[in-house]
């Protein structure tokens, strides 16, 4: 092992770091974990974030978008009262990432930016239309998640770009939101087949519905013919039907040692339609615990 | 080439020297000599190399130990004074927590920050704390039984 590190004290002797060719690590948890299990080494010049204060802050703009640093924790977003009462499904996600040790360490920034098809957070952010912001020397640009999100483990950042934060605009009232995701584990689990659904109801009737896949395509995506099927539906079991079947068409999964493509599509009808129910049912004032994916798997922790 | 650094471990600063890329665990064990923190997997799976730092459960194996400067790591070995056992170190002799013992550090460290954030946690709580923990001998049962008897009488210490 050789290597460097130097620990960043403001974002911009980070962003010149990584214009230098360094490489952030945060809470190492998808980075070091990677290098030790042989999947990448770790990169030769390292600039360690975790202590940029200001990249921490969960902070809500004149009450509309909802502002999240890159280091905040998934520990952090699980917990956090506004995440929890507006963005559900991204609570839902946050709340099983990896075990406790990981979700005090793990950020979101990092959840995003290793871009695994099978991230939990990925499918609740690109659901709430949510924009990141990247910087490097020569500036900041915002980024729609859907142009970030390029493929396995990759994005359209460049290697010198920082993820300073995510925004997520305010979600109107009457929208209930869930990520529900298989696993045959509770904790340290990676995603079989994942799926979001933000829907609102008004009056009884759906007026917006959003529906996007984990773990079942190069990346995580929407399905629009899902969410074209609820809309304007009363959200009941024949419109969770028809939902369900173009969530299964939809998909494109791969076989790997978690599971088959075949039977990857076949449970992405059901995770899907669990999704969109939980997301209902919230939608309706119900009372459905954070995570979800525990109410199907035995209990809630 | 290797740095000098110092680390905060269990109230002591420790200087050492170290590769920039060298984990936490190797630098606790092999720098500042205490090896109650175990290397099973090597890539934070097992959790037997679980430390706190700044009071969270970190997978020391996986995190780089530069990392840690300035913040204060808390190992087995700062849980109770030389010689003794806390409250929830008892509990886990009584209940038949232990059996090979190599899973143990981790798992009291995993315990004590569960009932740092959770005072009086429920068994289905106590259970997912402890996934990232994994003990081929007790079969969970002593473990679970050790937290639960600290937890709402008292807390770990």
């Amino acid at each position: 092992m050789s290597g460097s590190l130097l620990v960043a004290s403001t974002v911009d002797d980070a962003v010149e770091k990584l214009a230098a060719g360094a490489r952030a690590v945060a809470g190492g948890t998808d980075l070091v974990v990677g290098a030790r299990q042989g999947k990448a080494p770790l990169p030769e010049s390292l600039v360690a974030i975790h202590r940029l204060e200001e990249l921490r802050r969960v902070h809500e703009d004149d009450g509309e978008s909802l502002r999240l640093g890159a280091l905040v924790t998934h520990a952090e977003l699980a917990a956090h009262p506004l995440v929890r009462s507006r963005l559900t499904a991204l609570a839902d996600a946050c709340a099983i990432v990896g075990s406790h040790s990981t979700r005090a360490f793990g950020t979101i920034g990092g959840n995003l930016m290793n871009a695994s098809p099978a991230m939990e957070t990925g499918g609740p952010l690109l659901c709430f239309d949510s924009t990141v912001m990247l910087r490097s020397v020569s500036g900041i640009r915002a980024l729609a998640i859907d142009e970030l999100l390029a493929g396995p483990g990759q994005t359209t950042a460049a290697p010198d770009e920082l993820l300073e934060e995510v925004k997520v605009p305010r979600v109107p009232e009457g929208t209930g939101s869930s990520y529900v995701r298989l696993e045959y584990r509770r904790q340290m689990e990676i995603a079989v087949v994942g799926a979001t659904a933000v829907v609102r109801i008004e009056a009884g009737q759906v007026t917006d519905a959003r529906v996007a896949i984990t773990a079942l395509s190069p990346t995580i995506r929407r399905v629009g013919e899902a969410e074209a099927a609820l809309l304007g539906t009363d959200g009941g079991s024949e419109a969770l039907r028809s939902a369900a079947r173009a969530i299964a068409a939809a998909a494109r999964p791969i076989s790997d040692v978690r599971a088959s493509a075949d039977y990857r599509s076949a449970m992405a009808a059901v995770i899907g339609r669990r999704a969109i129910e939980v997301a209902c049912g919230r939608a309706d004032g119900e009372q459905i615990p954070v995570p979800a994916s525990a109410v199907f798997s035995g209990g809630v922790g | 080439m290797k740095v000098a650094a110092t680390l905060n471990v269990n109230g002591i600063a420790y200087p050492v020297e170290i590769d920039p890329h060298a984990s936490l665990l190797h630098t606790i064990r092999d720098q500042v000599g205490l090896t109650g923190a175990k290397e099973g997997c090597d890539d934070s799976e097992c959790g037997a190399c679980m430390v706190l730092l700044d009071g969270q459960p970190v997978n020391s194996c996986s995190y780089l130990a530069l990392q840690a400067e300035g913040r204060e790591v808390t190992t087995i070995e700062g849980l109770a004074p030389p010689g003794e056992l806390n409250r929830l170190q008892q509990a886990f002799l009584e209940h038949g927590g232990v059996q090979c013992g190599f899973c143990t550090p981790g798992m009291l460290i995993s315990a004590t920050a569960l009932l740092q954030r959770s005072e009086a946690p429920t068994e289905d709580e106590v259970r997912i704390a402890l996934a990232g923990n994994l003990c081929r001998c007790t079969g969970y049962e002593g473990i679970v039984k050790a937290v639960l008897a600290v937890a709402g009488n008292g807390g770990p210490s």
